[in-house]
């Protein structure tokens, strides 16, 4: 765990601490089970964010693909009777081919990342609407999928404690995303090329390849966290189902650490931003704090984490400027201002 | 001759480890025209920056009309009268012609408001277009001109604001020979008018052309002035040489063997209708020289797989390749170490360590996962063997020096089994004593089997390391040279286009 990643568990101990002063219902087990089942959920396609942002890109279909493929899952499942792991098979199959389509797109006809991702969460929510006529997609009385509903919605007592399977699944991803990311040669290469396109492909990297790995995975993960939101939804209206979740998901990536111009970011600090802004969430409810501030003060807090983080990183710069510097080199000074800002 | 009304005096500039400038002194005279020249390196940009206000001189005075100051600034600069024109323009080409001539003092009307008398701004524009003989007009689009229109733009920028001396840097150097011929006439028209104009260049012919003078910079100092009367190529190469090499030159071990990468024919993108084939033998090291845009750097990315190639056909040990992408060239055991060091040969806020595994990565794979104690053994080997200076190879790149992080670059490439390593500017911005190591390893990696291609502007580097050069102009190679026939003096003939006459000593 770096350094950035131990401040914000520090920020997080203390706004959990301060709103359990308040209002102690924060740690009753009923509470934090179901905020841990949010922070499973929203950790899942937040680390897919976290992929695309690493290599240089931006997914902003993330919300409104969430609502496609929900609605797409529960008419399968429920109205045309597919068998459920099929079902989940075809729904994660989406989501990679529509990440291959993003990562084709950005890398072979270099349209700008945004904009592709923006046409596409206008084009899915279109889709998602057009798909159930604008009706919520639904189960049914009678419907009962228990296997499935008890895998993906379930809870399972740990040390008297409910724990919500979407938790367990964010663990498992976090794990695999973190030795990927952090321990494999793929994750080097995300990296390099978000680091520097063009020394990566001097490098011999397919920085193509790469770029277009890291779309298609977020496209699978999104899509696994679809599946989780439709079951735990149980009923989707396609307008807004998943809407703003694209900036949940960028929020948690940038508080833990990623920059939006590439080549950083942790899994820890991605996952322990997604719980920040759960734990705010829970805040706002909480503390009697009228819903209707819930972004505005989410909002607020991120600023003023960012503003605190930036505070921080210039003075470490200006304190000891010449620090970890064996030669003193012309090259290095302008390095030293592009650190800063 | 009229007083100058610029004067220049003992103008020196130093970089911490570099002295650009030593001691130079300029004069400029209404309607003058003054060359400079000088080999890649020699300070003449220095020299104009100062002149532009941009670069503030370590010591010497600037006189503008009897005043006497330390520095400019550039509002000083251009208040006196000197404006620039650069060598990659800097134009705005989402702006018409006559925008971008009167960007930031557009006239205006409405009041408050501000508004852009369009009116005004072209009845303004008309003028300088009739001066300098332009067939378009100030409402074309900057994007529609070409580049020698847009060198005219520049001009009447500079007109714009009255100035009285012009700065020009290598102004022919992309233009057509008609393009040329028509700059050189505005140029005798500006003089005509009382302008002066002093121009940068490489090309001597034009020297010969249009200069009442010719000034030639050598390291940092003048080294001599040529006037009219005097002009000629040959006077002014000798100008521009006229200095002993320190000898560098170690032979190899064992005469070059046989042919490892052979060009032949290959066209590239920037040069279209030139073809350039040399043959690069096992265990030699081939200086490729010539002047910036040549063509070399080009050359190696297309053989590196960056840039396609557009014609003619690479063979590896006779085999031939098509290096695609940078990887394929990667695995047919082609290396490059680029010019842009930082831009294209490091990820400079990574550590030492990572950079010299990342073209290698599959080479220390345990279990799928990166073995991280392998790739901090390697690059602790390679540390020691390339002396590089850092105190842990978990240092991030960027904090080193320049001649450190070339030899992270090298690193890369060595721990991997090089047969043809491309080297583009390989001592750029490093210091004298790392040089010094890298060319010692350059010999002994020829020793070794490599074969080498050393792209270098440097004259000592590409005398004193080679085993043969090769010389490019324009995009072709004009010449090769062996190492009887060596001297900055050949080198630099070719390289201007001119043919060399094979004296042997």
């Amino acid at each position: 765990m770096n350094k950035k990643d131990l401040s914000l568990l520090v920020l997080i101990l203390v706004v959990g601490a301060v709103v359990a002063f308040i209002n102690p219902r924060f740690l009753y087990v009923g509470n934090l089970s179901n905020t841990l089942n949010q922070v499973g959920m929203f950790g899942i396609f937040s680390i897919a964010e976290a992929f695309v942002i690493i290599i240089g890109g931006i997914e902003l279909s993330v919300g409104s693909v969430i609502a496609l493929l929900g609605v797409i899952f529960i008419d399968l499942i429920v109205n045309h009777d597919v068998n459920w792991v099929l079902a989940v098979a075809a729904i994660i199959a989406g989501g990679l081919v529509i990440g291959l389509v993003h990562g084709a797109l950005v890398t072979r006809m270099h349209i700008q990342p945004f904009v592709v991702t923006l046409c596409g969460l206008l084009i899915y929510r279109g889709a998602a609407r057009y798909y159930t006529e604008d009706a919520t997609a639904g189960f049914g009385f009678g419907a009962s999928f228990p296997t499935l509903e008890w895998l993906t919605a379930g809870r399972t007592n740990v040390l008297g404690f409910p724990l919500p399977h979407s938790v367990m699944a964010l663990v498992i991803v976090a794990g695999v995303a973190w030795v990927l990311l952090h321990r494999s040669v793929f994750g080097r290469y995300l990296y390099a090329v978000g680091k520097n396109e063009e020394a990566a492909r001097y490098s011999g990297i397919r920085s193509e390849r790469v770029m277009i790995s890291a779309y298609v995975i977020c496209g699978g993960l999104t899509a696994f966290a679809a599946i989780l939101f439709a079951m735990y939804t149980r009923s989707i209206s396609p307008a807004v189902h998943g809407s703003f979740y694209e900036l949940y998901a960028i929020a948690a990536a940038v508080l833990g650490g990623c920059s939006l111009r590439g080549g950083e970011g942790s899994i820890i600090g991605v996952v322990l931003g997604t719980v920040l802004l759960q734990v705010l969430q829970n805040l706002v409810n909480l503390l009697g704090i009228p819903s209707s501030l819930n972004f505005a003060v989410m909002g607020a807090v991120i600023l003023i984490g960012v503003l605190a983080d930036q505070y921080l990183v210039q003075r470490r710069h200006h304190v000891s400027p010449a620090k970890g510097r064996g030669q003193t080199s012309v090259a290095a000074a302008p390095l030293e201002r592009v650190k800063v800002d | 001759m009229p007083e100058p009304f610029l004067e220049l005096v003992d103008i020196s500039k130093s970089y911490p480890g570099v002295v650009a400038l030593d001691h130079v002194g300029l004069a400029v005279s209404p309607g003058e025209v003054i060359a400079l020249i000088g080999e890649n390196g020699a300070g003449k940009s220095t020299l104009m920056r100062v002149l532009g206000g941009v670069v503030e001189p370590s010591g010497g005075t600037i006189r503008v009309d009897g005043a006497e100051r330390s520095a400019l600034t550039v509002a000083e600069a251009i208040a006196a009268g000197i404006a620039f024109v650069h060598q990659e323009l800097n134009l705005f080409d989402n702006l018409d012609v006559a925008g971008n001539v009167f960007i930031g003092r557009e006239p205006v009307h409405g009041g408050p408001l501000r508004l852009i008398d369009r009116k005004a701004l072209y009845a303004r524009t008309q003028p300088l277009l009739d001066r300098l003989g332009a067939d378009f007009a100030p409402d074309a689009p900057l994007a529609d001109l070409s580049l020698a229109q847009r060198q005219l733009v520049e001009i009447m920028k500079a007109l714009s604001l009255e100035a009285r001396l012009v700065i020009m840097d290598e102004p022919t150097s992309s233009l057509t020979l008609s393009e040329t011929d028509r700059l050189m006439r505005v140029i005798a028209g500006l003089k005509a008018d009382g302008v002066s104009i002093i121009f940068i260049t490489h090309r001597l012919n034009e020297v010969m052309q249009c200069a009442d003078r010719a000034v030639v910079l050598r390291d940092g100092r003048m080294v001599g002035a040529l006037t009219r009367a005097e002009l000629s190529p040959a006077a002014m190469i000798r100008l521009m040489i006229g200095r002993d090499l320190k000898s560098l030159y170690v032979p190899p071990a064992a005469p070059p063997g046989e042919a490892v990468l052979d060009i032949v024919e290959a066209v590239t993108d920037t040069y279209p209708e030139r073809a350039v084939s040399l043959s690069l033998r096992r265990g030699e090291i081939l200086g490729l020289a010539g002047l910036v845009g040549s063509g070399r750097t080009e050359l190696a990315r297309v053989i590196f797989g960056v840039d396609p190639l557009r014609g003619g056909v690479i063979r590896l040990e006779g085999d031939p390749i098509r290096a695609a992408s940078p990887r394929a060239a990667i695995d047919h055991g082609i290396y490059l170490i680029p010019e842009d060091r930082k831009g294209c040969g490091l990820l400079l806020d990574v550590s030492i360590a990572e950079n010299i595994s990342l073209p290698d990565l599959s080479s220390y794979l345990r279990f799928f996962l990166v073995n991280t104690a392998q790739e901090t053994e390697n690059a602790r080997t390679q540390r020691e063997r390339l002396k590089i200076r850092a105190p842990d190879v978990g240092t991030t790149v960027g904090s080193l020096s320049g001649g450190n992080q070339q030899k992270v670059v090298l690193a890369k490439w060595l721990s991997m089994r090089p047969k043809v390593l491309i080297f583009d500017e390989p001592t750029r911005g490093v210091d004298v004593g790392a040089k010094q190591e890298i060319y010692e390893m350059l010999r002994r990696l020829a020793d070794a089997g490599v074969a080498i291609l050393m792209i270098s502007s440097d004259m000592e580097e590409v005398i004193g390391v080679s085993d043969r050069i090769a010389v490019m102009h324009e995009g072709a190679i004009s010449g090769f040279l062996d190492r009887s026939q060596f001297s900055e003096h050949n080198v630099l003939q070719l390289a201007v286009g001119h043919a060399v006459e094979m004296r042997v000593p």
